[in-house]
């Protein structure tokens, strides 16, 4: 067993964390502007949102991300070629990061669509009588209520982000999962690199269930807190 | 008056159906159908077919089988976790902490690959009558899919086990109830109806983790459209036409747990 094979996994948690953090920026974006077209949108968009989050939701991640990977490649490099410039070789972290981005935004967009169906109805109102515009309001009032009712399903969604990225290794993006088997082809010793692997997910789960637990309590400041109102 | 009653409803859902705006999206739609149909290629649909309908028939034979062992692993460790002792609820917590903290596929590559090249290095397990199965691909498959179930489905029955309220289980031992009695009679059918609803999502969730068995060369629905992309250098026509298999089953597949579900009253104390 070669000493730089380590080097070679956290190399590839590194490529995993990033693409999970960027699937999730990108999939609260779209989630946001989601969650405010299904709810405040005209009649067409409503139905075309409500096809886009279905359709994500009833297809395997895996079938997505191969779908996704090679007609994002396919559409950019038509673009470029008809506006005159040669193909480029799209990023495998631009391409991971849109796809898994693009699915995430999906569910977060009925993560976020609940949580602000969740917000006393009063408290908008009370917004619109101040005369606030959409815009502040949305960032005054709207988004900081709905963050309670949010954070513990958008803190699923960033675990299952960070699990989802294992997905890429089937494109062939060097994340964790695809540099533990090339690890553990070259070496032969299966075993110790998928559980070692397995470790290194697990640390960024239980990690990031510490963190959350802090962001949770932080966004419930003010408010009575549920133990005490059992 | 019911057969009455019934025709007003499919009037008001076709009447919801039938806006504007929704005429036309269904025409652009269906367009958009009509050209897939007619300008991309399907002419390897003949040959494959009938390994595609194998395929499907495998993906949800597995679906199945590891759906129902896996809510049978899910019961004992729901319970180990709801109501157990330590040195009971310890272990299944570490379970469940683990399946659901790290990726499926590493958790399937680990059986396969990991477990699958230390077996043959006992000779004890190679003589014995189960290596004909350890050297196919499909017991590992089984395994991984049906811990992943378990281990998502016992975190939500340790929910529904400790959400049976208390009284339920006083009056049955106050009726002098033994306690497997009381497990069968009360408190698993209560923790059931309540689990009841997440099973829909959790079956669903599952079949989309099947096609990750074509990476250790069960060969599903998705492995034999990866085969006809590669035989016939087509990127879109196969995984289109599987995106819509997949999305038939799961429309099935909720529709069939709706019925189950509406057969069920409601009747949580």
């Amino acid at each position: 067993m070669a000493p730089g094979w380590g080097g070679t996994l956290l190399v590839g948690l590194l490529h995993s964390l990033e693409i999970a953090i960027g699937a999730t920026c990108l999939g609260l974006l779209i989630g946001t502007a989601g969650a405010f077209g299904k709810l405040y949108g005209g009649p067409v968009t409503r139905d075309l949102l409500a096809v886009y989050t279905t359709v994500v939701r009833a297809v395997p991640e895996l079938v997505l991300i191969l779908l996704l990977y090679y007609a994002g490649t396919d559409l950019i490099n038509q673009v470029l070629a008809a506006m005159g410039y040669s193909r480029v070789d799209i990023s495998g972290l631009a391409a991971g990061i849109f796809v898994l981005g693009f699915v995430q935004g999906a569910y977060s967009t009925e993560v976020i669509r609940g949580a602000i169906l969740a917000i006393p109805q009063g408290q908008i109102e009370a917004a619109r009588a101040y005369g606030m515009p959409p815009g502040l309001m949305l960032r005054r009032i709207t988004l900081p209520a709905m963050l309670p009712f949010a954070i513990p399903g958008l803190a699923n969604l960033w675990l299952i982000a960070t699990k989802d990225t294992a997905l890429l290794a089937v494109v062939g993006f060097f994340e964790l999962t695809l540099a533990t088997r090339q690890a553990a082809g070259v070496t032969k010793a299966y075993l110790l690199f998928y559980v070692a692997a397995g470790v290194l997910y697990l640390a960024v789960t239980l990690f990031s269930n510490l963190i959350i637990g802090r962001v949770e309590a932080w966004s419930r400041r003010g408010m009575p807190s549920v133990k005490e109102a059992r | 008056m019911s057969a009455e009653a019934t025709a007003i409803n499919m009037a008001a859902r076709a009447s919801i159906w039938l806006k504007p705006h929704r005429i036309v999206l269904i025409l652009i739609a269906f367009a958009l159908v009509l050209c897939a149909a007619l300008f991309m290629r399907w002419d390897w649909l003949p040959q494959y077919w009938e390994m595609g309908l194998m395929g499907i028939w495998r993906a949800l034979w597995i679906l199945a089988v590891t759906s129902a062992l896996g809510f049978a692993l899910a019961v004992p460790l729901g319970l180990a976790q709801a109501g157990g002792p330590i040195w009971f609820s310890a272990p299944a917590k570490v379970f469940c902490t683990i399946i659901r903290g790290t990726p499926l596929l590493l958790q399937l590559w680990l059986l396969y690959y990991g477990l699958g090249s230390i077996f043959p290095q006992y000779p004890w397990i190679r003589e014995s009558w189960l290596w004909p199965y350890l050297r196919q691909a499909w017991p590992y498959a089984v395994v991984a899919l049906t811990f992943s179930f378990a281990g998502y489905e016992g975190e939500v029955m340790r929910g529904a086990f400790a959400g049976v309220p208390h009284g339920q289980l006083e009056a049955a031992r106050a009726f002098g109830m033994s306690r497997w009695k009381i497990f069968r009679r009360i408190w698993l059918p209560q923790a059931f109806y309540r689990a009841l609803p997440t099973l829909t999502g959790e079956t669903v969730l599952q079949l989309k983790s099947t096609p990750l068995v074509a990476t250790i060369s069960v060969i599903d629905i998705f492995a034999v459209s990866s085969k006809v992309r590669q035989d016939t250098y087509l990127t879109y026509e196969p995984l289109l036409l599987l995106a819509l298999i997949y999305m038939t089953i799961t429309g099935i597949l909720v529709f069939a747990f709706s019925r189950i579900e509406a057969r069920i009253p409601v009747k949580i104390g």
